[in-house]
């Protein structure tokens, strides 16, 4: 080795060249690209979180911006409302039964998905279609459809024979007929998501079991009830969870579709904490009927996780 | 049990065939394996067997009936899978039970025939299991068991010893023979190791892209080869070939020895070996060289058993000699095998071939060497009757003592 060889590895130990390779370190680079998200989270999730779990054991309002602890006494009061126990037994009806319609739904449409037929592209942006149009968009094309005066759906009725003519069913203005449109519009608008999560789960399962069971004499039947949705039940879970935490939290179909009416009779617990607090300035009822969907939440992920790691297949 | 047949096979995807006519007939309780490199179109064909592809043209016969249009649960079979396809949600006896299932079988039958299947493959303590709790030796047998439960007339199985380790693969493989053996039923087992291919078959067939090159029983594929396809797929190390002139010789390197090591009764092939490596395996010493031919130098192997205590040095050339019975020849344009017929009578005439020979004619081998190609490559010795009959003719390599 020559002497100048010999100064330039030398020179490569120096600090200055070796914080050149800082970066390559997972230990600094890591952190490094996590950032931006984290600052994110605590910014909009972390922060909002806090300070709504302190508004809920205050009595603070819009009018009187003064954190005053109160203990429990927000809740109390909460819970005491029946507007608050609607807006929860409407949360849990509305979240399950769209939640049952929209795993069997998808569960049908992703096998006739995969199956290979002419306009199957056509069938598939069809169906994601929902997926991909703002929430409220969505919602407002809805609002129309089930106008008390011009719906469409009311006037196919009539002219099948269904209404008289004139007819009209007041989708929105009947509390049952009012809850059963909103988990419509929940259901079409949460069926894209669960089917490609479900079209992707599919694609999980090994060929060779699907043949093997045809093989071993399955019938079409015996196949999808005894093999294919057993081991799309991992997947089924998640797809569940996702639905089951989008839909429990959310007030945008009821806000945009029925206000909540009539007289309350759709209100969900998001909607009604929005109300509460933002439109009655309560903030703190406000605050206290969101964060009583937390720890439902957080028992309702902690269990379908546990199923689903149950489930498992190999 | 039944005959499967294949007649004209075809299968094309996009344009390439996977399976390109293939007739293939195998015997009542016969173990006949499809050996070839992936891609050959091996599992397409076996899977055209099973119904689980539908072929482009050509019949597929089970038992004499010509099941091209019948789905696979209607065709008796029972196939093993690479990965073994068990249900990995089912315990090991739902999963024997499955196929009994689908077939309605009713109740107390189907635990007979559960007990039945799981003492043959010695897995009832696994029956409460869970696939996934089990070994890969475990799963094979419950993938067995699973197969065995429906009475199949044919057993067709894919690579099922690929996804063991070494030392439970010779092991699989024997308790495999023996189950076939002991339940006598008709099986096509797919492979690309020729070590099982010749422990398991009855009879091999060679498939080189889609094409049966030769099928045979272990004994002609490996002393046989038909082509030199099959030459260098089966053996290993494969069969060293040399061209020479129109013809390519073959020969294997455990027949290829020091000289003082192969009789000059019976006549023999004397080469200059090059020695460039030498690798010691215990029982055997691989010799790697190269020995001059057409077009420079040709590499070739040896493998001396230990017996064989000659020194070896690389980078030294030695005498190697080959016996002219373990000698074979092959159609330069063709690949095809020249059957070299020994030497009937001493005063014989012989043609010398203006062009190539083809495959089907049975001239002696030597007689394809044209006159005048010069390629000081060795020597052949005097010998009796086995020795080509080019021998006196050809000019080099072969030196005639007659």
């Amino acid at each position: 080795m020559t002497a100048t060889q010999t100064r330039e590895v030398l020179a490569d130990t120096t600090p200055q060249r070796r914080s050149r390779y800082l970066l390559d370190r997972e230990g600094v680079l890591g952190p490094l690209l996590l950032l931006p998200a984290v600052i994110y989270l605590l910014a909009l999730v972390g922060l909002p979180l806090v300070t709504a779990i302190l508004y809920s054991f205050t009595d603070i309002t819009t009018g009187r911006p003064v954190l005053h602890y109160v203990g429990l006494d927000t809740f109390r009061a909460v819970v005491a409302d029946p507007v608050f126990r609607t807006a929860l037994r409407n949360t849990i009806v509305f979240t399950v039964i769209s939640q049952v319609l929209v795993v069997v739904l998808a569960t049908i449409l992703a096998f006739a998905l995969r199956a290979d037929f002419r306009g199957k592209w056509i069938a598939r942006f069809l169906i994601l279609l929902p997926w991909a149009t703002p929430i409220a968009l969505g919602t407002i094309a809805w609002l129309w459809m089930l106008d008390s005066l011009f719906s469409p759906i009311d006037w196919v009725l009539a002219h099948i024979g269904l209404l008289p003519p004139d007819g009209h069913m007041y989708w929105l203005g009947k509390p049952d007929l009012a809850m059963a449109s909103i988990i419509g519009v929940q259901v079409w608008r949460m069926l894209p998501l669960a089917t490609v999560i479900l079209l992707a789960g599919m694609t999980s399962i090994p060929q060779e079991v699907k043949e093997a069971a045809e093989i071993d004499g399955a019938g079409f039947w015996r196949r999808l009830f005894g093999i294919e949705i057993p081991l799309l039940l991992p997947i089924t879970s998640v797809a569940v969870l996702f639905g089951v935490v989008f839909t429990f939290t959310d007030m945008t179909v009821v806000y945009v579709l029925t206000g909540g009416g009539p007289q309350n009779a759709t209100q969900v617990l998001a909607s009604w904490a929005f109300y509460q607090g933002i439109n009655g300035g309560s903030l703190g009822q406000g605050a206290a009927v969101a964060v009583f969907m937390f720890p439902v939440l957080v028992g309702l992920a902690a269990l379908i996780l546990r199923l689903a790691s149950r489930v498992e297949v190999s | 049990m039944a005959v499967v047949e294949t007649r004209e096979l075809r299968k094309v995807f996009s344009d390439t065939p996977a399976v390109d006519g293939i007739d293939l007939r195998t015997e009542e309780g016969e173990y006949l394996v499809l050996l070839g490199p992936s891609g050959c179109g091996k599992t397409t064909l076996l899977r055209m067997i099973a119904g689980l592809e539908r072929p482009t043209a050509g019949q597929v016969l089970i038992g004499g009936e010509v099941v091209n249009d019948l789905p696979p649960r209607a065709r008796r079979i029972a196939m093993v899978f690479q990965s073994y396809a068990l249900y990995p949600h089912k315990t090991v006896r739902a999963n024997i039970a499955f196929p009994l299932a689908a077939r309605g079988v009713p109740k107390e039958e189907r635990e007979e025939k559960i007990r039945w299947a799981s003492a043959l493959l010695e897995i009832e303590p696994l029956l409460g299991q869970k696939p996934r709790q089990l070994s890969g030796g475990e799963r094979q047998r419950v993938a067995l068991a699973r197969a065995l439960v429906r009475d199949p007339q044919v057993f067709l199985l894919d690579e099922p010893l690929s996804n063991l380790d070494a030392k439970l693969r010779a092991l699989a493989r024997e308790e495999l023979k023996e189950f076939q053996r002991r339940v006598g039923t008709t099986t096509v087992y797919v492979t690309h190791d020729q070590v099982e291919a010749m422990g398991l078959g009855d009879r091999i067939a060679v498939l080189n892209k889609g094409k049966v090159q030769q099928l045979g029983t272990p004994w002609e594929i490996y002393h046989h080869p038909a082509t030199t396809f099959v030459a260098t797929f089966v053996g290993s190390p494969p069969m060293n070939l040399i061209e020479r002139g129109d013809y390519v010789l073959g020969f294997r390197p455990e027949h290829f020895l020091p000289e003082d090591q192969v009789a000059e009764r019976g006549g023999r092939m004397l080469l200059d070996l090059r020695v460039e490596r030498v690798e010691y395996l215990g029982s055997d010493r691989f010799v790697y060289g190269t020995i001059p031919g057409v077009s420079g130098h040709d590499k070739v192997i040896a493998r001396l058993p230990f017996t064989v205590t000659a020194k070896i040095d690389e980078g030294v050339v030695n005498r190697f000699a080959v016996a002219s019975a373990n000698l074979h020849h092959y159609s330069k344009d063709t690949g095809r095998r020249i059957e070299s017929q020994p030497l009937a009578g001493a005063g014989r005439e012989f043609r010398r071939p203006e062009s190539p020979p083809s495959a089907q004619s049975a001239q002696p081998a030597g007689s394809a060497e044209p006159a005048g190609s010069t390629q000081p490559a060795g020597s052949v010795e005097p010998g009796s009757a086995a020795a080509p009959e080019a021998a006196g003719a050809a000019s080099t390599p072969w030196e005639s003592g007659t």
